[in-house]
């Protein structure tokens, strides 16, 4: 099947604007603007079933459609700061197929009424906001972006904004603070940004991969892209696929692909022919799924499944871990991450991850008590619904189950 | 002399991005163009800023403080900073770096005897697929090195040192 988000892999050179406009380029933008208002354009998407592919899922039009149109100007922040541990798939496609990312961060001004949008991207991608600045003067120039567009009254401007390594960033009110020029910290919610976003005004916070998905979407229609995937996850979704395989890498494949398929059929298998262990779906900040029984990896991969194992999709970042590995060393990896990225704006998360960062290192060092493990255990569970951000609260989710499932690992390097 | 005299064309670019009554966004930018040369930023290059922007010097070196990739002490010309984190570290980031140790005969943290190098463990870069890897920030901005081996990387580092020998 053609790819819809990595089109570059189909089409050579699409990062090119000539190129693109060939391939159907900027037709979705222009056809919104001049023959759709911006609510039908929101409706298209709503029908799409197209959910947020930062990690949450949640519906994108109906996202649009919370917009509070009494409260002027508006703004659409594309989230661009990837930075879970094992996702790598925002960066691929802003590298390589630019334009339509940056038509579906268009769409989605014109359908919210923004007449200016920002690209957040985390400082590490240095290199890709120089790129993405090029793509946008190339768009200026052949006049997608800037005053009465199409000969309509409608104008845009996109700027690039660039973090400065905080992974907290991602979140999105935290993303609003740092663009105001303060220190990513998240806000209290609600009120949530489509009421009282950047500057205080209505805002609409996109992922990447979510956007690119858009010019697509209207070109061809809500129910070509419903077609697609599953009944509770339409569409397709970019698999980061990373840890102890083959061949790591980004994997356009429909909702519903099991796990089977991504590990074994795209990566190639474990390094070694090692066994699978456990899966981590959505980064650092999943649950670990243990794979006792060959047969979870029949698994589906969309929303509702993935639950079905106590976990959550999230981004799609699949991290393997093969049976070589402990896991009391992974969850003092993890923890060492998220101590070092709490924000440090509310005790929980704060006090919390530096406290499980010690124990988990103190375990994995070989000076831990059994109690250790239990101590652990009751840490991560009373941060538990109590943290501001979904940080907080993502930093107890691989203790949690690593030491409900993987019990075993913890006993092996404990003392009585 | 202030940032404004030396950078014109920059400042004025920075500063357009953002609604005027708001240019307090624009701090960001700025300290990176701030920290350009030297690889890190002293108290009168906050200080400028803070002017320019009307906030205070404290609200500004609260943002240094805060975000990894700006500096308040002078380090190697390049800062070569691994990703150790899980997914890398699950593909040999741990023993990458720890070869790299023994080669340059420093550690985590510290800067080779010439001044080019400081080496630096770093949380997720978003490059999981290519492990070992590295960004090296310096004074041509951040660039990621990705699937590379200790060999590849003492090449990498000797033509940084050629490189910098023929710009003296």
């Amino acid at each position: 099947m053609a790819h819809i988000l990595l089109r570059h892999r189909d089409i050579p050179d699409i990062n090119k604007l000539e190129v693109y406009k060939k391939n159907g380029g900027f037709n979705a933008f222009k056809n919104a603007v001049t023959k759709m208002k911006p609510n039908e354009v929101t409706d298209v998407v709503k029908n799409s079933g197209l959910r947020g592919r930062g990690g949450a899922g949640f519906p994108t039009g109906m996202k649009w459609a919370f917009i509070d149109n009494k409260n002027w100007p508006h703004y659409v922040v594309a989230n661009a700061d990837e930075s879970e541990p094992g996702t790598f798939k925002d960066r691929e496609i802003m590298e390589s197929n630019p334009f339509q990312f940056l038509e579906g961060v268009a769409i989605a001004s014109y359908a919210v009424g923004a007449n200016a949008a920002y690209v957040y991207l985390r400082g590490e991608f240095w290199q890709v906001a120089a790129f993405l600045d090029e793509k946008i003067a190339e768009m200026e120039e052949a006049g997608y972006l800037g005053r009465d567009l199409f000969g309509k009254d409608y104008s845009l401007k996109i700027h690039t904004h660039l973090g400065a390594g905080a992974y907290i960033c991602g979140e999105e009110t935290a993303m609003l603070e740092s663009i105001e020029g303060k220190r990513g910290q998240p806000r209290v919610r609600p009120p949530f940004p489509p009421a009282v976003g950047l500057y205080g005004k209505p805002t609409i916070v996109n992922n990447v991969e979510t956007l690119t998905n858009v010019p697509l979407i209207l070109a061809n229609g809500a129910d070509w892209y419903k077609k697609m995937g599953t009944a509770d996850s339409a569409g397709v979704k970019i698999f980061s696929l990373s840890g102890r395989v083959r061949k790591p890498g980004n994997y356009e494949l429909p909702f519903g692909t099991t796990f089977r398929e991504l590990i074994y059929t795209h990566g190639g298998g474990v390094q070694d022919s090692h066994k699978v262990k456990a899966i981590m779906p959505a980064g650092a900040s999943s649950s670990l799924i243990l794979v006792d029984d060959d047969k979870i990896l029949d698994t589906p991969m969309d929303y509702a499944s993935v639950r079905t194992l106590g976990a959550d999709l999230g981004s799609a970042s699949v991290i393997v871990v093969d049976e070589t590995v402990s896991i009391d060393w992974l969850i003092n990896k993890t923890m060492h991450f998220f101590r070092h990225e709490s924000c440090g704006k509310c005790t929980t998360c704060r006090e919390g991850t530096y406290w499980m960062s010690h124990i988990t290192e103190r375990i994995h060092e070989g000076h831990g008590k059994a109690a250790d493990v239990d101590l652990l255990l009751n840490v991560a569970r009373q941060m538990q619904g109590k943290c501001l951000c979904a940080l907080g609260e993502f930093s107890t989710m691989a203790v949690v189950t690593g030491i409900e499932r993987f019990r075993k690992d913890f006993d092996k390097v404990v003392k009585a | 002399m202030s940032l404004a005299n030396k950078y014109p064309k920059e400042v004025k670019q920075i500063l357009s991005k953002y609604p005027p009554e708001h240019k307090r966004s624009a701090v960001m930018p700025l300290l990176y163009l701030a920290q350009r040369e030297e690889g890190y930023l002293n108290k009168a290059a906050m200080q400028d800023i803070a002017k320019m922007l009307e906030i205070t010097e404290t609200d500004v070196a609260a943002i240094v403080g805060f975000y990894t990739l700006y500096h308040d002490e002078k380090a190697g010309k390049y800062r070569m900073q691994v990703c150790t984190d899980l997914p890398c570290a699950l593909r040999g980031a741990d023993q990458f770096m720890e070869s790299l140790c023994s080669n340059l005969g420093i550690k985590v943290g510290e800067t080779t005897e010439d001044g080019l190098i400081t080496l630096e463990g770093v949380m997720c870069l978003a490059a999981c697929d290519k492990a070992p890897m590295f960004q090296t920030q310096g004074p041509d901005g951040i660039k990621y090195h990705e699937n590379m081996t200790v060999d590849k990387t003492m090449e990498l580092i000797a033509a940084l040192k050629k490189s910098t020998g023929e710009a003296k």
